[in-house]
């Protein structure tokens, strides 16, 4: 009774307005268009130089066609060794955050364990992984080795977060159970707590395989292995050709390991 | 019948050994960690890993750390706050140009908006080649554009943009009740008005939501994009590190630390309100 009272208000305002002018959107919108203005002149962004612009695009998408295979063993390499860094970051990385993600899970672990794990893994996550990796070019030097090292940082940063909240949305009634029994703290985490989450943990690790493959493509040019290195050498030497065909290889990987995954998925439903 | 099978097997359902999975089911398990194993076997095993490098990495990090510490805060004002900002500005201006090329590549794409098959084709075509590009690559091809600066960084950040924002907006557009659609189109009203009273208010918590979260991401990418010239906070970061001064490096990198978190915060506190 009291619910059929309170839209009757409501119907009637809107029926006097049935189209009301949204008069805080449209002050939004002119902020907007106010920084805009204002953001771009910071940046120097002119009409001219927009003009100046399209005409090197038009130049510079003249010499990147047709793409140039002919250096294809330098290409098949440097791809070869980008997979290679991708599935060794994502088999480091996914061991890594498995007791990571168990010991951010706050209805698992005591809040004195789980808060600094879960300030950790922000910081793994807030670093991007170019810049994780050039401190481990520093550390370790140049080479593949680097590269696995900054993407198992980024894996522990999405893969660990995602851990700790699949394990936070568990339902609490087999871990009771299973203690009530006198199960060890391990037996519970295997007999209650993993078969709840297995099929999603397998889900995230492949996601985390697809997303360090296309991250394991640029590492390189900050000098971390794999085909960014060959990439970042053909820009320096104006090798436009050879550039497109780099790029072709990227997306056409990309795309493959996009299918492939997209595949097991649905195979796993 | 009953008789003779009953009284031996009684019991039988007891008997029976039960095994979790079926043939099929435990082949694959069996394909699956083969799989893994081998591809990681081959990759230690092919991988150039160079063993003095590895030797004396504890030593080298410690060496880093060491040489970062402390922080050259002195260096904060003069040289990082400017370039912070720049990154902000690119970020914000990238992720408008962004959604300004997005929206109509989402209308094409979505299937109830646009009736022509072979225009979502073209439109889906051209969101999935921007997503597959990576923003650094998007920011070495507009370095070649536009040249060396921040126009090279708003612009990779902008082409990135495009296949995620207009993928979900897309998605966002396809989900929604055709209802008020047709109710407006029966009254009368101009394509125009249907998009903006009928499509507009539905697909709003969307567009919001999607916008957001792509300037969270963008803040984070323009950090790195000047490492390949395109301006912003990496430009600096970029010439601390070749000048070997890494306790400059150390204050740039708490700058963007500080960066990344305050975006992130602003963005959890802007969502909540809003949706």
């Amino acid at each position: 009774m009291s619910d059929s009272a309170l839209p009757a208000p409501q119907a009637e305002a809107s029926a006097r307005r049935a189209f009301a002018p949204d008069w805080g959107m449209r002050i939004l919108g002119i902020l907007l268009i106010a920084y805009l203005f204002y953001a771009a002149s910071q940046l120097d962004l002119g009409l001219g130089r927009f003009i100046t612009g399209l005409g090197e695009g038009g130049r510079f998408l003249a010499r990147m066609v047709p793409p140039n295979f002919e250096r294809w063993e330098l290409l098949l390499e440097g791809l070869l060794e980008s997979i290679q860094i991708a599935v060794l970051a994502t088999v480091v990385g996914i061991i890594l955050s498995l007791p990571l993600g168990l010991l951010a899970a706050r209805n698992l672990a005591p809040w004195w364990v789980s808060g600094p794990v879960r300030a950790f893994i922000a910081v793994c996550r807030s670093l991007h992984y170019v810049i994780v990796a050039i401190i481990f070019v520093k550390a370790i030097g140049f080479g593949a080795m680097a590269g696995v090292a900054a993407l198992v940082v980024a894996s522990i940063g999405f893969a660990a977060k995602l851990f700790a909240e699949a394990v936070e949305e568990i339902s609490m009634k087999p871990v009771e159970a299973v203690r009530a029994t006198g199960a060890s703290a391990m037996a519970v985490l295997i007999y209650a707590v993993l078969p709840q989450v297995a099929s999603r943990f397998v889900g995230f690790s492949l996601y985390q395989l697809d997303s360090n493959l296309r991250n394991s493509t640029l590492v390189g040019i900050v000098g971390a292995g794999g085909i960014g290195g060959t990439l970042f050498a053909a820009f320096k030497r104006f090798d436009y050709d050879f550039v497109s065909a780099i790029l072709l290889a990227i997306i056409a990987l990309i795309l493959l390991a996009e299918v492939i995954s997209g595949r097991i998925r649905a195979a796993m439903r | 019948m009953s008789a003779t099978t009953t009284t031996g097997d009684t019991l039988a359902p007891l008997r029976r050994e039960w095994i979790r999975h079926t043939p099929a089911e435990r082949l694959t398990r069996w394909v699956m960690t083969l799989t893994i194993v081998a591809a990681t076997v081959w990759a230690v095993r092919t991988i150039d890993i160079i063993p003095e490098f590895l030797i004396d990495a504890p030593e080298q990090m410690a060496d880093l750390l060491l040489r970062m510490w402390p922080p050259d805060l002195a260096y904060y004002p003069t040289t990082v706050h400017g370039a912070l900002i720049e990154t902000l500005h690119i970020a914000t201006l990238g992720t408008v140009f962004g959604f300004l090329m997005a929206i109509p590549l989402a209308l094409l794409a979505a299937r109830n908006i646009c009736r022509i098959p072979a225009l979502n084709a073209l439109a889906q075509v051209g969101l999935v080649a921007s997503r597959s590009v990576n923003s650094l690559v998007w920011a070495l091809i507009f370095v070649a554009v536009f040249g060396p600066g921040a126009a090279a960084g708003v612009f990779a950040i902008a082409f990135r943009s495009i296949g995620f924002v207009g993928k979900l907006l897309a998605e966002a557009l396809e989900e929604m009740n055709p209802g008020p659609r047709e109710a407006l189109r029966a009254a009368g009203a101009p394509w125009g008005a249907e998009m903006l009273k009928a499509v507009w208010p539905q697909i709003r918590p969307a567009f919001w939501g999607v916008a957001l979260f792509r300037w969270d991401i963008n803040v984070r990418e323009s950090a790195v994009l000047g490492l390949v010239g395109a301006g912003g906070i990496g430009v600096v970061l970029e010439d601390a590190i070749n000048f070997f001064q890494w306790d400059q490096v150390a204050t740039i990198l708490l700058a963007i630390l500080a960066v990344v978190l305050v975006a992130e915060i602003v963005v959890t506190r802007v969502r909540a309100r809003l949706l």
